[in-house]
């Protein structure tokens, strides 16, 4: 009875029954769960164990460390500054790009990705030699007294730097998706193209521009290549949250798992804003 | 009076158009897809420049090449109704129809009065909360008429303002259309590809194919004229990104 069952589920019977491809396409089935699995298991088993660990070695009492409260400061104020930085100066880049052609946008186009392409180490050490003391712009400010590198002000830069392709990706694309049919309607109702811009096209394009906008801050919160090069590592001044887990680590790993677990914590909010976000940019759409 | 006279090169033909349209009449233009016939009014109403010509309204040119005269759109005062109506999606049917008088700098008691008005003859009222995104064909049409008329245009454009309705809402909407454009009393062209919407709604007819008028007269004489008699009716087989599902049409 018992085979009698077992083949009827797994034996020839239900070959013949479903045939071969039938057999097939319920292993592939069964394969791709597995990967599915294994996949899952891969991300949450080392995030989990953050949280394992954390427990056991009483991590949270680190949040009150002088490391962890001025990393945890100097990362969020910095991520702020740059990502106000990004969207002044990306909206505007980002619109011209999505509507117009001019000469030299391929080129454009290709630099602006250049930072995401690029390690950032590499991009800490071209900043070091732009805006260094030595450097090719540098030098001429150091001339009249003003010094960038090894300053607040180079982490804010070096966050710029690594996270502006992100929200210029994003805001181009939220801009190319805003049909030219509602520009051109706010036109023949009497809009100049400014009013235009800031009463039709920004609106309906906003959940996507802040959606590029919370990228480009959760690459400046986890930026550390650049930062470390251009800016140095010191506490108070321009050690962020990534600097402080990497110098912890040498010393104290309570330190480290507590602001890796802050940043855990960032992670997941920024995933599931962008999410939400992306969701209401779908409710809106036209097309609807 | 509305008088055009341009020439524009396009990719597949060149353009070249002379049509005029006396104060308080209705002009439809027909023809096939891609004939240039929504081109046409992109470049009456400012969204496009022709290459060369003229396009003048109750005396006073809108464009002009040999003065070098291009009134951008926002200055032109011309209603548009697109096809789809392109309803601003993030704004209210109220903020639709508010638009065009804010851009104006009306008090905010005359933008109320006026928004109210339009939206009470529209039957709109009810729904002046409702995101425009979330409401049905019909209202979208009203809504976008409602638009276009409410800044008081000069020329009225529709593109294809029937195109979006079910049939049934059509034959309703093209008596109600012709009342609504003959009461407004300035010159209007309606582009269509059905030749019922030429008799109902029209006075005049203007036949396009590749980028030429290849017959014009009385509204009336559509089915008579040359280029169509013994041909079939153009059928509707395209569908745009915010169309719905194209309704075949025979005659």
């Amino acid at each position: 009875m018992v085979s009698s069952q077992f083949e009827r589920r797994f034996g020839w019977r239900r070959i013949k029954e479903e045939g071969i491809s039938g057999v097939r396409r319920r292993a592939l089935k069964v394969g791709l769960a597995l990967l599915l699995v294994l996949a899952a298991a891969f991300i949450a088993l080392p995030v989990a164990s953050l949280f394992i660990k954390s427990a056991s070695g009483m991590a949270f009492q680190s949040l009150r460390d002088p490391v962890v409260t001025d990393a945890l400061t100097l990362s969020l104020f910095t991520a702020t500054i740059t990502v106000v930085i990004v969207i002044i100066l990306g909206t505007p880049l980002s619109y011209l790009n999505a509507r117009f052609d001019y000469p030299g946008k391929e080129i454009a186009d290709s630099l602006i990705e250049l930072p995401v392409i690029m390690p950032p180490m590499v991009g800490g050490i071209a900043l070091l030699m732009a805006f260094g003391r030595m450097g090719v712009l540098g030098q001429h400010l150091h001339a009249g007294g003003v010094n960038i590198a090894f300053t607040t002000v180079a982490v804010v830069v070096a966050q710029v730097f690594v996270s502006m392709p992100f929200y210029l990706r994003q805001a181009r694309i939220s801009f190319e998706d805003v049909d030219l049919v509602f520009e051109n309607a706010a036109r023949t109702l009497g809009a100049s193209r400014t009013r235009v811009f800031f009463t039709v096209t920004l609106p309906i394009a906003t959940n996507g521009l802040i959606s590029g906008a919370i990228m480009a801050f959760a690459r400046a919160l986890s930026e550390f290549g650049a930062t470390i090069i251009f800016a140095g590592n010191f506490q108070g001044r321009t050690q962020t949250m990534p600097l402080a887990i990497y110098t912890a680590m040498q010393g104290d790993l309570k330190i480290s798992l507590c602001l890796a677990l802050i940043l855990v914590a960032f992670s997941f909010a920024i995933i599931a804003l962008v999410k939400i976000l992306t969701r209401r940019m779908y409710k809106n759409d036209v097309r609807n | 009076m509305l008088e055009i006279d341009v020439k524009k090169k396009l990719r597949d033909f060149d353009l070249d158009v002379s049509l005029n349209v006396p104060e308080g009449e209705i002009l439809m233009l027909v023809g096939e897809n891609g004939c240039g016939k929504s081109t046409l009014l992109n470049m009456v109403a400012g969204l496009l420049s022709p290459d060369s010509g003229e396009i003048t309204l109750a005396g006073e040119p809108l464009f002009d090449s040999s003065l070098r005269i291009n009134l951008s759109p926002e200055m032109r005062n011309i209603g548009y109704v697109f096809q789809n109506y392109a309803l601003f999606p993030h704004l209210s049917v109220y903020e639709n129809v508010a638009f065009g008088l804010r851009t104006r700098r009306l008090s905010r008691q005359k933008i109320e009065v006026k928004v109210k008005e339009q939206l009470e003859a529209f039957d709109l009222w009810g729904m002046r909360d409702a995101k425009a995104v979330n409401i049905s064909g019909g209202q979208k049409q009203r809504t976008a008429l409602a638009r276009a008329l409410a800044i008081e245009p000069r020329l009225l454009l529709l593109d294809e303002p029937l195109s979006a309705l079910d049939i049934r809402r059509q034959a309703e909407m093209r008596k109600e259309l012709r009342i609504l454009i003959r009461n407004f009393g300035v010159p209007s062209i309606v582009v269509t590809h059905d030749l019922r919407d030429v008799v109902s709604i029209g006075d005049m007819v203007g036949l396009m194919e590749a980028g030429k008028v290849i017959h014009s007269g009385p509204a009336e004489e559509v089915f008579n004229a040359k280029p169509l008699t013994g041909a079939v009716m153009p059928t509707r087989t395209r569908t745009t990104r915010l169309a719905r599902p194209a309704t075949p049409r025979s005659s």
